[in-house]
């Protein structure tokens, strides 16, 4: 998985090494990213959001299978 | 742990041609009220999506277009153009500031005398009328346009059952040098067809020509069209008095002045390219001046229609749901479609936002929720990540869009009108099935058991 390998920086700058690519991303993104990486389940990462953020389960577990979806697309996931 | 403020999660691949996303929008577009009511509230009262038009806003831009005519020349009338927005509020604010009514069929016309306009206070244009109606609006005293020969035998024949002559009009294109030129309706001037007409009238013996009227083309952003077209129709005034002795008591340029709203395929902003009003009126009532040869000045008739009511109306539409395309773009799925916005095919709105959201921006498209590939309105559009029940205020809406909406696949929504005291007011209710389907009728061998 590409995601493991990109460099994020504190101000949601991230590089590709792998590409040269580079992103832009939020917080939230930034978090998803790591706990991708670390191999966290998608519910599993859901629950967090919805305890640290005002969202619900439902909605975070939503945005989780659309930003992976995302990472695909740019080809940062398989 | 206190609980944080939740921003959806967020993406971009930095790209030379989104040099503008992936980064907070530097100014977001934000519209929190219409007519001083917030719009949050409106749809939580009265539900999404909503048309909201701003009553104060109606007349503000009627006193200014007036005042901008009748400064120049005092003997103005304008006639509110029914096909633009002919819901019965609306009517009534123009003609309560004075407009009469400039109708283009029988059903208009219906729909203006059952709001109280008598028929003289009528207009009636359009390429078919119906001997029926033609018969009422001149038994009423309408201004009667006439667009072809067949309908001078028509009125004619209206002329003979009611036992009197009918003063009319006569309608009239021209090159004004604009592009596409209109040449589809009334009776050509460069070519003699006008002057045909005016004479066959004469010959007749029946009507007697007391106006000329002209429109000359729709949204038209140079000022100078309307200035050709008032000396041409001010030239052929005094070649009719003088040649065939009718008296003409006035001159309808028609309407067309454009809204401020944005054009597909025009790269400057309206606030650039639409001309203003005072533009307008110099075009037309310096014509006037320079070529009205006698000492009796016509009363100059206007049917300004989308000037005077685009940018007081807004569709108000919430988020439904959202997904990443195969191209990487999000599509926001949002409960208006296009079927509602005809205007959709010629402009870009303006799209705003009721309440500022945090994080970086993300390229986007707007598909309204009809099942139809074509419900797209706005293709690319840069938006902060929405949720589900955020609104967006579209705008200039009110011109065209309330009549040429379509009750296709949902029903159309309810119409509110905030008035100048601030008050709400709903002005059409929401579709329901009996609307739809009070028309209908299913054969008796074709009802299922």
């Amino acid at each position: 998985m590409r995601i493991e390998n990109l460099a994020v920086n504190k101000n949601g700058f991230a590089f590709d090494p792998t590409s040269g690519e580079t992103f832009t991303l939020n917080e939230t993104a930034k978090e998803i990213i790591e706990d991708l990486a670390r191999g966290v389940e998608e519910k599993e990462i859901a629950k967090k959001l919805s305890e640290e953020y005002d969202v619900t389960q439902e909605e975070a577990l939503n945005d989780v299978l659309d930003f992976k979806e995302k990472l695909k697309l740019y080809g940062l996931l398989p | 742990m206190a609980i944080k403020t939740y921003e959806k999660p967020t993406i971009i691949k930095v790209e030379s041609s989104h040099s503008k996303a992936g980064v907070p929008m530097p100014k977001q577009k934000i519209r929190k009220k219409i007519g001083g009511v917030a719009i949050d509230e409106m749809v939580e009262r009265f539900g999404s999506p909503l048309f909201i038009f701003d009553e104060k806003a109606i007349r503000e831009k009627y006193r200014s277009a007036y005042e901008a005519f009748s400064s120049r020349y005092p003997n103005v009338q304008f006639g509110w153009s029914y096909k633009t927005n002919y819901l019965k509020a609306v009517c009534a604010v123009f003609h309560q500031e004075g407009a009469i009514a400039e109708v283009v069929s029988e059903f208009e016309y219906e729909k203006a005398r059952e709001l109280g306009i008598e028929g003289k206070d009528i207009i009636y244009n359009g390429p078919y009328k119906p001997y029926d109606s033609l018969v009422t609006a001149a038994k009423e005293g309408a201004k009667i346009h006439i667009d072809t020969f067949d309908e001078i035998n028509d009125l004619e024949k209206v002329a003979d059952e009611l036992g009197s002559e009918i003063p009319v009009a006569i309608r009239l294109n021209m090159d004004t040098g604009i592009y596409p030129q209109w040449s589809r309706f009334g009776f050509n001037i460069e070519s003699g067809q006008a002057m045909d007409a005016v004479k066959r009238i004469k010959a007749g013996g029946k009507l007697r020509l007391t106006g000329l009227h002209a429109h000359i083309g729709t949204f038209m952003l140079d000022a100078n069209a309307y200035k050709v077209e008032t000396t041409k129709m001010v030239r052929l005034m005094n070649e009719v008095e003088e040649k065939v002795g009718f008296t003409i008591e006035y001159i309808d340029v028609g309407g067309g002045f454009a809204s401020k709203n944005h054009l597909r395929g025009i790269y400057q902003p309206p606030e650039v390219v639409v001309p203003t009003i005072d533009d307008y009126a110099e075009a037309i009532t310096s014509a006037l001046y320079e070529n009205i040869r006698g000492n009796s000045y016509p009363k100059l008739y206007l049917e300004t229609g989308r000037h005077l009511i685009d940018e007081a109306g807004y569709l108000v539409t919430s988020v439904v749901a959202s997904k990443t395309l195969p191209d990487s773009r999000r599509s926001y799925i949002v409960d208006a479609g296009v079927n509602l916005l005809y205007t959709y095919f010629w402009y870009k709105f303006n799209i705003e936002l009721t309440r500022e959201i945090s994080g970086i921006s993300e390229p986007a498209m707007i598909n309204g929720p009809l099942c139809m590939n074509i419900d797209v309105i706005d293709e690319s559009i840069l938006l902060p990540r929405l949720r589900r029940g955020d609104k967006l205020v579209i705008s200039p809406v009110g011109a065209y869009n309330i009549t040429q909406w379509m009750q296709f696949i949902r029903y159309r929504p309810r119409v509110l009108m905030v008035t100048e005291d601030g008050n709400v007011e709903l002005i059409r209710e929401r579709e329901e099935l009996s609307d739809i389907e009070n028309r209908e009728i299913l054969p008796e061998k074709l009802k299922l058991k």
